[in-house]
């Protein structure tokens, strides 16, 4: 919990007065259970993020801290069936991103002799900034829907990369949510209620949560810290660069089958970082492997954190001060051909590995246009020439297209299965 | 399964099947208008009820610790069977008892300063007949009494098959009694919420060494499985199964004595499943024979048998709900066949990582519409 106030800390700076004269800040974590007025709550709490729009929620929305993250499997192979389930799903996301229940009275009002409607365990919690995001894996346009014909040729499986230690437990899925808030049983409650709702129709096939948000997605949030203590994504592409998210985000008219249009396609790695050796790493050593000072989150060579990244600066040796192999030269859209992509990643910690070593890492997910053309050269050079990779083991993979934004009065795929 | 979470499945177990006999409802039941919650001052060493009359249906009362002791207050029936009860009311504090008291007759308060004894009674009138549960075409009736005939027919043949497994250990023919363990215990996994039911037999017939409470023994069908399949035959396993044919002989003759309800039906439906999703898809119930698909299959089809006996009073009330019940029984029947080995199963341990997902996932898929049932015949 040290993490967290401590990240709540900082949000507050930004956040203005919305606290002022409430008192001692260290104890903003306990306190947000305790404050009753809503307009005591800390602003990102009670922050109510529009479900509807023309791109969905939870994609440019400022990177909440808290995520709960589900694949499903879906079960049954009438397509009215899996229709009705996308109906319902959206009716009860549109309520529980505004904060309520998943219906009227669900969690207490209903009938004894049946189960409550809604599971309760967010009552009293505000909407805490919660973004639901869906998306189609590529196994779901098989025979079963008769979605062949409309399957994306950019909706292809990942292909494998050197260094993959894939679990296929952790791979794939025909359906994915995303859920995003600044409360982690927000989330949780969302994706609970949504696999709930699902039974009989979907199965979980895996879920991940994370915390601690490892990349902004808005000037207006600091670049938090991954795991391994170095500030990331400090390149992130933002909110606020909407023409940089046209060319590198959105899906446009021609790019593939018009129901994708202002979608986007999203990769999910769960990379596990081996925290004890990188802990036995020279703080050097590590910069080196990075391309940053820990401290100031300064491109090595530069002053401070957004100072350009130069990879063409020199030391006195001759010598790039930004290695060959550094994860940010890699990472580079300079070394990529321009490639860029929007990181939306989390930290996770999923207790310790039987050995006595934290499982623990990246669950990293990011958005792009496509990702034949971004994520995939991209992990390429990183798998291949970053000697982080070392430190690190990716586990779990998947990708799914995202729909573009829901309608008023629409659901989610109604582009895709109208 | 674990035995503290037992006992308060036990409870709910007894409340359900014993509807009017039980706790009578909570807070929260309340359909109850609160205007004409009859209002129950409690003082130290007095009980004062607003009124002592009422019809019958369902009755709030409204119990006001006026006195300086924690309290309770009751309502008993005929012989002191408790109607309803609101525990712990602290001084200063109200809290309301909602009780469904179909039948006329004299019934008692009672308030309980300090929590003991018989407490300072009062009569209590309740006159006419409350409007008995809508059963149209009788089918609700006719649902309670099939099952019964199922759980007597379940009975009737767990005593002799678990006689027979006993025997067995008697004579230390340790493979005859492996082959008899699951069979005997189909029986029992039938009728299992009907069985818990009984807190006192549970334990000693079903308990798991790992969740018994202090100072009780680990007896009946895992304390032998454990003796047949781990240590070999122990110098007391031959009185363990003769405890065990008596604990079950028990059993026999208190479920003869059992009244059944629909949402009680219902419910045990729902339990069996719930019992199959914690503690046969973990394979730990019978965890060291690995007989587990036997007990899973018991479970399914005590749950089947009670929805099939509610089935026309469902079809009813809900016009759509009996085909999809009927469809996902279907399918978790059909992923059993595919492990069936003779005229047994194979051993869980055998099934494959992605066989067991696929068990769980039709079992939470048939866990759903079952869990709407209650509410249905309740309605």
């Amino acid at each position: 919990m040290a993490g967290l106030s401590r990240r709540r800390l900082l949000g507050l700076t930004g956040a203005g007065a919305a606290l002022a004269g409430t008192g001692a800040a260290g104890g903003l974590a306990a306190k947000r259970w305790l404050l009753t007025e809503p307009g005591d709550q800390p602003q990102e709490l009670t922050t109510t993020v529009p479900f509807e729009g023309a791109h969905q929620a939870g994609i440019v929305t400022p990177a909440q801290d808290h995520l709960h993250f589900v694949a499903f499997d879906v079960t049954t192979s009438d397509r009215g069936d899996l229709v009705e389930l996308l109906r319902e799903w959206t009716r009860a996301a549109r309520r529980m991103t505004r904060g309520l229940e998943t219906e009227g009275g669900g969690a207490v009002g209903g009938s004894p002799y049946a189960p409550p409607a809604d599971t309760g365990e967010a009552l009293g919690l505000p909407a805490s900034a919660l973004t639901l995001t869906i998306g189609f894996g590529p196994s779901l346009f098989d025979e079963r829907f008769g979605l062949r014909e409309r399957k994306p040729a950019a909706l292809a499986d990942l292909p494998p990369f050197p260094r993959d230690d894939l679990d296929p437990a952790r791979c794939g899925g025909d359906l994915c949510v995303q859920a995003c808030a600044n409360d982690p049983q927000v989330a949780v409650h969302a994706v609970r209620n949504l696999a709930r709702i699902g039974f009989g129709k979907v199965a979980v096939r895996w879920s991940q949560l994370g915390f601690g948000r490892t990349s902004s997605t808005s000037r207006a949030q600091q670049t938090p810290r991954n795991l391994f203590g170095f500030k990331d994504g400090t390149n992130n592409l933002k909110a606020e660069d909407t023409q940089a998210l046209d060319e590198h985000v959105w899906v446009r008219p021609g790019d593939g089958p018009d129901w994708l249009v202002g979608g986007t396609y999203l990769v999910a790695r769960r990379i596990r970082m081996h925290i004890e050796t990188w802990d036995r790493t020279s703080l050097g050593e590590q910069e080196q492997l990075i391309g940053r000072a820990k401290g100031s989150g300064a491109p090595l060579g530069q002053a401070a954190e957004f100072d350009q990244v130069d990879l063409h600066v020199k030391g006195t040796d001759g010598e790039p001060m930004i290695p060959h192999n550094a994860h940010i030269r890699l990472a580079s859209p300079d070394s990529l051909g321009g490639v860029r992509i929007l990181r939306r990643g989390y930290n996770f910690t999923d207790g310790s590995d039987g050995l006595g070593h934290l499982d623990a890492g990246l669950f990293f997910i990011c958005f792009n246009r496509d990702s034949r053309e971004q994520f995939v050269p991209m992990q390429r050079a990183l798998a291949t020439g970053d000697p982080m990779m070392e430190y690190l083991e990716h586990t779990g993979s998947a990708i799914f297209a995202c729909p573009p934004g829901v309608s008023h009065g629409g659901y989610w795929g109604e582009q895709l299965f109208g | 399964m674990n035995v503290s979470h037992k006992s308060i499945a036990a409870a709910t177990a007894a409340a359900l099947l014993l509807l009017l006999a039980a706790c009578g409802e909570q807070e929260g039941a309340a359909d109850a208008d609160a205007s004409d919650a009859i209002a129950v001052k409690a003082g130290d060493s007095s009980c004062e009820v607003a009124t002592t009359t009422a019809k019958a249906g369902k009755l709030t009362f409204e119990v006001t610790n006026e006195g300086s002791k924690v309290t309770e207050f009751y309502l008993y029936g005929e012989g002191d069977r408790i109607m309803g009860e609101v525990e712990n009311i602290s001084p200063g504090l109200t809290r309301r008892l909602i009780v469904d008291v179909r039948r006329a007759g004299t019934y008692q308060t009672a308030c309980k300063p300090g929590m003991r004894g018989e407490g300072i009674r009062g009569d209590f009138e309740v006159t006419g007949q409350a409007g008995a549960q809508q059963d149209r075409g009788g089918h609700l009736a006719a649902a309670t009494r099939s099952y019964k005939a199922y759980v007597d027919a379940e009975v009737e043949k767990l005593v002799p098959r678990t006689k027979e497994f006993a025997e067995a250990v008697k004579a230390g023919d340790v493979e005859r009694a492996k082959s008899l363990f699951p069979v005997a215990r189909t029986h029992w996994e039938r009728i299992e919420p009907v069985a818990e039911s009984f807190a006192d037999l549970d334990p000693k017939i079903d308990g798991r060494e790992d969740v018994l409470g202090e100072g009780m023994a680990f007896t009946g069908f895992h304390r032998l499985e454990k003796d047949l399949w781990v240590s070999g035959p122990r110098p007391d396993s031959a009185r363990i199964a003769e405890q065990l044919v008596a604990d079950v002989e028990e059993l026999a003759s208190r479920t003869r004595g059992i009244e059944l309800t629909p949402v009680a039906l219902a419910n045990g439906a729902k339990e069996l499943l719930d019992e199959v999703a914690t503690g046969k898809i973990t394979g730990e119930e019978d965890r060291y024979s690995h007989t587990d698909l036997w007990d899973f299959q018991a479970n399914v089809d005590g749950s089947k048998a009670a929805i099939d006996a509610l089935r026309p009073a469902i079809l009813q009330r809900d016009a759509r709900l009996p085909a999809t019940l009927d469809t996902r029984f279907a399918e978790l029947n059909r992923l059993l066949d595919k492990h069936r080995d003779g005229d047994g199963f194979r051993r869980y341990t055998d099934l494959s990582r992605q066989e067991v997902r696929e068990l769980a996932s039709a079992v939470d898929a048939l866990g759903e519409p079952v869990s709407k049932v209650a509410e249905v015949v309740a309605s």
